[in-house]
């Protein structure tokens, strides 16, 4: 190694030349210029009793280590129905996983482990996922088709998941342009993971079978604000149908993400949408940077065809001072390699996303295909290297433009990380490889698998097609809940304030605020702050008390009505029902100390109030009275008299003198 | 001519001829839901004539119905080509050569679009490129006796399988694999074990519960468990090698007669009936359960018994059995009958006139017992007794379809009442044991605490 090339210093410059910024000080041209397109996948389990394709009960969830049964499995590819294989399947092939699924009986029955074909649609899912097509207003099919979607990483017994399109171009209108929808399709949910460490996989099987809808916008959304956007319209208006699923995971997206030049990444598994901006930010910059080491390498090795890593097994007996953190990995692993990678020098710290670079997408693949954990590999480029690799570019008889790996594991799996490399860094003069990541909470992604094409699609030869006649949709149509975008307005002419819109359409509460001021005198305003600002506050101090719901909020105002009180006292109630549901509002009353007082008892304290101002006032503002006064008669008026009207008496009464 | 509307009928087929678009037609289908994209499907045969069926860009099919259909338009066309990838069975000198025989079934195969479900897929090409793993194992050649589904196997099926099992064991060969559909698996495991006498060496019947066109098939582990069984084992008899747990652990090699498919579905459905199964078989070994089964030989020598007489019946008996049951058998020429009787062998009075009828028309009538474990025992009740002397005689602890298919093949080969009896109550190949050992009998109760206990400890 030269001793001028110092790979911190490379990380930096690469970040550079990148043309890197942190996302908070990106405007639209950044993205613009680099050609950002996003496009999303919304997952969102719906509301129904019993799983998709057998009557197991949906919800019941098991801990990792609790069950009754374990079974394992494997996975095989298999062809597509248009003759090919698909090339996930093909790498999940080579990664020979044992996948081990976890049974509970009282949530997976034989059909959840794939030893009995699927039973009659759940006619419940479908009849939602139909309400949902509509609301995205897309075609909805004649006929059901159901299909097998292969996943060959285990997480489906069958090894394939059943999903079938109900409606295809749609749309939903954002702030400032329309999305396009592509699909709407109706399918069932996967197992959970438990672990995967080496060549096991652990499933459990509670999750596996749940009803789902997937919802798949075209690429339209061209800044990472946009595309979090349309994740939350998308959420709400799912919401809005009062038929889905909430809590964790009941909702998951998946985002994909291009530039120019570059390619379709598919980021699973984003647990919020509020991550959405961050992940794809990084993204694009990530595939900015694969496109700069292809810019690179065209320049630097002039045949590709002929670019070949080379390897070596280091002598285990043969471990020097140089190599001394390996001493330790050799009495655990049974074989140490080392690899050049000719003309890749300077290409392994080569920035690709915050604190990673391009050797992570080495042994990122490594983890997943050949099984090896992390860390898995050293390299010549390391920031902080643990080792010297003077006698590895020695026994590799390696060039000054070269760049070292050292890999160890058992030793058919070092086979196939050794594949793996020079499969990747194949890749690296192509741009950038076609794959699924996993994101992660910090913003930035790790190599999942091999990105799926349609040849994963085969006919489900269990299942026949299902018709779905106009009469089936006209008695959904008839029935549909108002648009998300008419409850925007809706709430601008309620005068709700604008900062309880996200709670309230997250939550689905319009209904709920329709129902209470059709049936009492108080305002949507008032009830919308009540619920977007009071009741949003306490479920951030503690969750729902068992015995609380909207009723009871409902039932609380009622009784405001019946009592006439005024609706101020409803905000101190609150608390109270909130966190004793079971208390009569009576007694709830009298523990907030309320009291009845009519205008002319409260105002009989003023002159009272006004003495003891003078003597202890400091403030010389005319209003200051008024203000203290008024924070001195708040607790008697309220649920009494309107504090508006309080205010303007006494701001009346104070002239007067 | 060759179908440019394949499985189209009706008003579906009118509308194609009407926008002349041909099967696998790259179609744009305006609609009253609106507009749809995609490649026209073969339609499955049983389904309805009123949908079209797109395969969209996605690789998701939809089905669109005739009645909103406005307008389509053939913009470009794509066929399919389902191949299984073909790569050449390599020959290792030195290996077992391995005669497979396919009758039909779910080893491998693909899709169907006449109905829509799955065919088998068959060569040693084929079937080194869905599980080269067997390349490993033996030379492996493949002969396609029929395409059958297993319910459609039937008299002239066994004969013709056992004829050319003959053939091959004449001409050397080291063990025989029969691919076959599991559901009649255990009758055609039974009429082999009765038409091939004396095998030099193995004959394994496989199949699988989960066709090999999904990712979580046992179809490729059985066949790999049943060519070793085949290449290596030195078990010469008819089995049936089937999944043992519904977990990718081994299989169980079955005796033809002793065994049943038990489950509709799961993948462990086969099991051995009152007796213990032969051995267990997985990728790297076959390990024994009995000792004291038939070995293989070096010598060619194999007697082909290919006979069956079609007017035989099985009959499930239950309460209240009317005799013109028994009498319109007789009447329809019927010259055997197996009973499948309850408890030790019991049916009831009201059939007695008809049997004595029966058996005085020269019918022979064999009792069996519909508990499936147990032998029939007619001399503990009366009620036995009276059958007996009305002429059925019982059949020890043969199971009721291998004592069907066994009393076809002996009236295929003889009239005679007494050598019928004889050669009925000979066992042949395990189908009568003189014993029935006590854990031939094992089906646990779940639930029971130890019984819960030991299923979450090993892999089911």
């Amino acid at each position: 190694m030269s001793d001028s090339f110092n790979s911190a210093d490379n990380y930096q410059k690469t970040k550079k030349l990148v043309g890197y910024v942190p996302r908070l000080e990106a405007t639209d041209k950044t993205y613009s210029d680099l050609g950002f397109k996003c496009g999303l996948e919304i997952h969102q389990q719906l509301k129904t009793e019993k799983k998709l394709f057998c009557r197991c009960p949906v919800g019941l969830f098991q801990k990792g280590d609790d069950y009754d049964a374990e079974v394992i499995r494997h996975m095989r590819p298999t062809l597509s129905e248009m003759g090919e294989y698909d090339g996930t399947a093909l790498m999940e092939r080579r990664t020979k996983k044992n996948i081990i699924y976890r049974i509970k009986n009282e949530s997976a029955c034989t059909y959840d482990i794939d030893d009995t074909p699927p039973f009659p649609i759940n006619r419940q899912a479908l009849d939602i996922a139909i309400e949902l097509a509509l609301m995205l207003k897309t075609n909805i099919v004649g006929e059901l088709h159901i299909t097998r979607k292969q996943y060959l990483d285990g997480s489906i017994p069958t090894g394939f998941q059943r999903t079938a399109i109900v409606g295809i171009e749609g749309e939903i209108p954002l702030k400032n342009k329309k999305i396009g929808i592509i699909q709407l399709s109706i399918e069932e949910d996967a197992c959970r993971e438990v672990s995967d460490i080496g060549h096991w996989r652990i499933y459990t099987t509670d999750r596996l079978g749940t009803p789902l809808i997937e919802m798949v916008t075209y690429p339209e959304m061209l800044t990472p604000d946009e595309a979090a956007e349309a994740g939350q319209y998308l959420r709400f208006l799912a919401r809005s149908s009062g038929k889905v699923r909430t809590g964790i995971g009941a909702g998951r997206q998946d985002v994909n993400v291009s530039i120019t030049g570059g390619t379709r990444i598919e980021i699973k598994g984003v647990q919020h949408i509020s991550w959405i901006p961050e992940l794809t930010h990084n993204e694009a910059f990530r595939q900015k940077a694969l496109l700069e080491i292809k810019k690179i390498l065209s320049k630097s090795i002039s045949d590709k065809n002929k670019w070949k890593l080379s390897f070596k097994d280091i002598d285990l007996n043969l471990l020097n001072n140089d190599l001394a953190p390996l001493k330790k990995i050799a009495q655990q692993q049974k074989r140490i390699t080392a690899v050049n990678l000719p003309g890749f020098k300077s290409i392994l710290s080569f920035f690709t996303q915050p604190g990673q670079m391009f050797a992570n997408e080495l042994s990122d693949r490594i983890k997943v295909i050949a099984c090896l954990n992390r860390p898995n590999i050293y390299h010549s480029e390391m920031v902080e290297s643990p080792l010297s690799f003077d006698s590895v570019t020695n026994l590799l008889n390696a060039g000054e433009n070269d760049a070292q790996l050292i890999i160890w594991g058992p030793s058919e799996d070092i086979d196939t990380a050794l594949e793996i490399v020079e499969e990747r860094c194949l890749m690296a003069f192509e741009g950038i490889p076609n794959e699924t990541r996993k994101s992660l909470a910090d913003g930035t992604t790790l190599f999942e698998r091999v990105l799926p094409g349609p040849n994963r699609m085969y006919p489900d030869t269990d299942s026949a097609p299902i018709s779905i006649d106009d009469s089936d949709i006209e008695k959904v149509k008839n029935n549909l809940p108002i648009e998300v975008v008419d409850r925007f307005k809706q709430f601008k002419n309620w005068q709700i304030p604008e900062d309880t819109y996200h709670y309230l359409l997250k939550n689905n509460l319009a209904p709920v605020i329709e129902k209470i001021t059709n049936e009492s005198t108080v305002s949507p305003r008032f009830v919308g702050a009540l619920l977007g600002q009071s009741l949003k506050y306490l479920e951030g101090q503690h969750s729902w008390t068992s015995g609380f719901s909207y009723n009871k909020i409902y039932g609380m105002i009622k009784y405001i009505q019946d009592k006439k009180l005024t609706w101020e006292i409803a905000k101190e109630m609150l608390p109270l029902v909130y966190e004793h549901p079971n208390v009569e509002f009576e007694s709830a009353l009298a523990m907030i100390n309320y009291l009845p007082k009519t205008e002319k008892e409260i105002l009989e304290n003023l002159p009272i109030l006004k003495n003891k101002f003078n003597e202890i006032r400091i403030s010389k503002a005319p209003e200051a009275s008024l203000k203290w006064i008024m924070g001195q008669l708040r607790k008697l008026a309220i649920g009494n008299i309107p504090l508006k009207d309080l205010y303007l008496l006494v701001k009346k009464e104070l002239k007067n003198d | 001519m060759t179908d440019i509307f394949k499985g189209y009928k009706g008003a579906a087929l009118e509308i194609l001829k009407k926008f002349n678009i041909r099967v696998w037609s790259e179609s744009k289908v305006k609609t009253t839901r609106g507009d749809f994209e995609g490649i026209l499907l073969p339609r499955a045969e049983n389904d309805d004539y009123e949908h079209l069926v797109l395969k969209l860009i996605t690789g998701y099919n939809i089905g669109i119905a005739v009645e909103t259909i406005e307008d389509i338009k053939e913009v470009g066309y794509k066929e399919a080509n389902y191949k299984i990838p073909e790569k050449e069975f390599p020959i290792t000198p030195g290996q077992p050569n391995i005669k497979l025989f396919g009758t039909g079934g779910t080893i491998a195969s693909r899709l169907d679009y006449r109905t829509g479900a799955v065919i088998p897929a068959f060569s040693p090409g084929e079937l080194y490129g869905a599980v080269p793993e067997l390349a490993d194992i033996c030379n492996l050649s493949t002969e396609k006796l029929f395409a059958v589904f297993s319910e459609n196997m039937g008299p002239s099926q066994y004969k013709k399988l056992a004829i050319s099992i003959g053939k091959e064991i004449e001409n050397g060969i080291d063990g025989i694999v029969v691919g076959h559909g599991t559901d009649t698996m255990h009758h055609t495991a039974a009429a082999l074990s009765f038409m091939v006498q004396g095998t030099p060496v193995p004959i394994v019947m496989v199949g699988s519960q989960r066709s090999s066109d999904r990712p979580s098939s046992d179809a490729a582990l059985n066949l790999i468990h049943s060519t070793k069984t085949a290449a290596e084992s030195d078990i010469a008899e008819t089995m049936v090698c089937m999944f043992g747990p519904t977990s990718d652990k081994y299989s169980l090699l079955h005796q033809g007669t002793r065994v049943r498919k038990m489950h509709s579905s799961y993948r462990s459905t086969f099991r051995t009936i009152g007796d213990i199964p032969l051995a267990m078989v997985d990728k790297d070994k076959i390990t024994p359960i009995k000792d004291d089964y038939k070995k293989r030989r070096k010598d060619k020598n194999v007697k082909i018994l290919p006979y069956f007489e079609e007017k035989v019946t099985l009959l499930y008996y239950y309460p209240n059995m009317q005799p013109d049951i028994i009498d319109s058998l007789v009447d329809n020429g019927y010259r055997g009958i197996v009973i499948a009787g309850t408890g030790l062998g019991h049916v009831n009075k009201a059939v007695y006139p008809a049997i004595r009828r029966a058996t005085k028309k020269g019918v022979a009538i064999y009792m069996t017992v519909q508990t499936l474990w147990g032998y029939v025992h007619m001399f503990v009740y009366d009620t036995g007794r009276d059958c007996m002397a009305a002429g059925i005689i019982p059949t020890e602890n043969m199971l009721p379809e291998v004592a069907y298919i066994k009393l076809g093949w002996v009236l295929g080969q003889t009239e005679n009442p007494e050598e019928i009896k004889r050669l009925m109550l000979t066992p042949i190949a395990g189908e009568i044991t003189e014993r029935e050992p006590y854990n031939g009998y094992l089906i646990f109760q779940g639930g029971i605490p130890e019984v819960e206990e030991f299923i979450k400890k090993i892999h089911k």
